[in-house]
């Protein structure tokens, strides 16, 4: 609605209180404004931003040893408690697994993204929209379970390599240090594979995206110019794609750092950063250091971003 | 136009099917899952096939009471997002004004953090304003990150809204509530109806941020959660997934299709 009329047109007054509040409303179109922006002015502006600033707030405050109350002074000590060996390798620990899952979840995406958007016709298209939007609107949840059951002992995916009669092949695998464990649905590989399912669509949608925004025009041209198919992909289509995997590596690597649910129900009891909150908040009452862990994934995020402006991802967006 | 149909090689369409089915396959198995008779393990194959689960789990009262809990909580939170949410994008797409950046950022926020920074924050905030866990602030908790999805659909339908319509109504005599009621609303509904079907799967199928603001009270993500960590009866664990898989999707469709005049914004989103 456009509100650029001259207010002061000769018009006869409506009546009734709809016709004055109306009138009134068209007179003063701030004052409709300010009452359609006011309750989630007051809702998101307030209490929302403001509890979380109220938490960070909480990141500067520090724990008593002996107590264990909460003392209400400014300090740093909580923040160097971050850098304590045990803390420190959690947050190495889940940026190395964010790290992980995103560098993979782009080489699996990228393929089924340049299918649906270069090749998909008809009856495909319908079938990569399908393929996408149900693993991405199912429940998390549903996921990880589905995961639980393929992962188990005596699931689908060890029955798989039994068929194959190269079960060795598996046990070679969780034999490895760090990645390997007693079993898939307790080792960091289990992790990864959950997180990467679970993401995965996060990360196709907006390279796909980025990849139907390339004008075929670009492409004949490059073709005309002599460029093989090969070199016009390298040359032409991935340079025009890159901001769409940023775009989408926000996303896994975001969500990566934040989740802690995953990793408690697939993966051996070591902590990732969501789990550390949650603990430190929880049963342990320590809120001041629940508060500076959340701190991480925000500032990791904060120079991701960054960086990812600096690379014209936003531009794509 | 030389828009040349060019086939895909065939190591992309591998990969591109490949990576399909790993996207499919999980979820068609949580479907095959419900009618195993196994009672104790997740084994595979299934030893045979039954219906009895579903006959077990209809009689399961702890899962009525999830699911109905579930269904008031998103019911609710949809209708609360659906008027903050439509509100804000009349605003911010009808008129220029100062810190109109920031209204698009704070609707943004609460699905752009993770969950849990949004669970705690709204923890500690009930906890000092002394507010008892309970329905209502899983609710608050829900609408919060619900806006954003009515938002987003409603302002992608107010672009494509011709202020002239809105005059016109207004030149022949309409009030402001008149033109909302017979020019605005039929323009909007589909984008309304898409937004708060997107707003109700969301909030059904939300854990992180319950966990932090339900008391005692298990909402279907919640009991499932349970399940996950501490196994009691899986074949109900089994047939509960495969209902809020159709559950869930069935509004996705829905919202597909009533958005398909180009808006894209099922797919924009997503928890």
């Amino acid at each position: 609605m456009s509100m650029t009329a001259d207010a002061g047109a000769i018009l006869p007054g409506r009546g009734g209180v709809f016709g004055a509040l109306s009138d009134l409303f068209w007179r003063k179109p701030k004052l409709l404004v300010f009452l359609m922006i006011l309750p989630a002015v007051l809702w998101l502006g307030i209490v929302y931003v403001g509890s979380l600033l109220a938490l960070l707030l909480q990141s500067f405050f520090s724990i008593d040893d002996f107590s264990g109350l909460i003392v209400h002074e400014f300090t740093l000590k909580t923040y160097a408690e971050l850098f304590r060996a045990q803390n420190l390798d959690i947050i190495i620990r889940t940026v190395a697994m964010a790290t992980a899952v995103t560098i993979a979840s782009a080489i699996v995406a990228f393929p089924i993204a340049y299918w649906a958007a270069r090749y998909a016709r008809g009856h495909w298209k319908a079938v990569f929209y399908l393929g996408i939007m149900l693993p991405l609107w199912a429940s998390y949840l549903v996921k990880i379970y589905a995961w639980k059951l393929i992962l188990a002992r005596e699931g689908i995916l060890n029955w798989i390599f039994e068929q194959l009669h190269i079960t060795f092949l598996l046990d070679w695998w969780l034999a490895l240090p760090v990645i390997g464990g007693n079993s898939l649905s307790i080792s960091y590989t289990g992790t990864f594979l959950v997180f990467l399912y679970v993401w995965m669509p996060y990360m196709i949608l907006p390279i796909q995206a980025a990849i139907e925004r390339v004008p075929v025009n670009l492409l004949d041209a490059s073709a005309d110019l002599g460029a093989t198919p090969r070199q016009t992909f390298w040359k032409v289509i991935f340079p025009l794609a890159l901001p769409g995997i940023i775009a989408g590596s926000i996303f896994t690597f975001s969500l990566t750092l934040g989740d802690y649910i995953i990793p408690q129900i697939v993966g051996n009891s070591q902590f990732f950063i969501g789990q550390a909150v949650y603990a430190h908040q929880g049963t342990a009452g320590n809120i001041p250091l629940a508060a500076a862990f959340t701190v991480v994934p925000i500032l990791i995020m904060g120079f991701y971003l960054w960086g990812a402006r600096h690379a014209g991802a936003f531009d794509a967006l | 136009m030389r828009s040349s149909e060019p086939r895909a090689p065939l190591g992309l369409t591998i990969a591109a099917v490949a990576g399909l089915l790993f996207m499919l396959l999980p979820l068609a198995l949580i479907f095959l899952y419900a009618f195993s008779t196994e009672e104790r393990t997740y084994r595979w194959p299934p030893p045979g096939l039954t219906l009895d689960w579903f006959r077990v789990t209809w009689g399961r009262v702890d899962v009525w009471q999830a699911l109905t809990l579930s269904v008031q909580v998103a019911s609710i939170s949809t209708v609360i997002a659906l008027i903050i949410g439509t509100l804000c994008a009349a605003a911010v797409s009808g008129t220029r004004f100062f810190g109109r950046e920031t209204i698009s950022l704070l609707v943004i926020l609460p699905i752009a953090l993770p969950g849990i920074i949004t669970g705690i924050s709204l923890r500690s905030a009930f906890n000092l304003m002394d507010i008892p866990f309970s329905f209502w602030t899983i609710i608050l908790g829900h609408a919060t990150f619900c806006v954003v999805v009515v938002y987003n659909n409603a302002v992608a339908r107010f672009r494509r809204l011709h202020g002239s319509m809105v005059e016109a109504a207004m030149d022949l005599g309409a009030n402001g509530f008149q033109v909302f009621r017979h020019v605005i609303l039929p323009n909007l509904g589909t984008a309304l109806l898409a937004g708060g079907m997107l707003a109700f799967a969301l909030s059904f199928d939300e854990v992180i941020v319950t966990t932090f603001t339900a008391g005692q009270q298990q909402t279907l993500p919640i009991w499932m959660l349970e399940e996950l960590v501490r196994p009691r009866q899986r074949p109900v664990t089994n047939v509960v997934a495969m209902v809020v898989v159709i559950v869930t999707f069935l509004p996705i469709l829905a919202a597909f299709y009533l958005t398909r005049g180009g808006e894209q914004t099922v797919s924009g989103m997503g928890k």
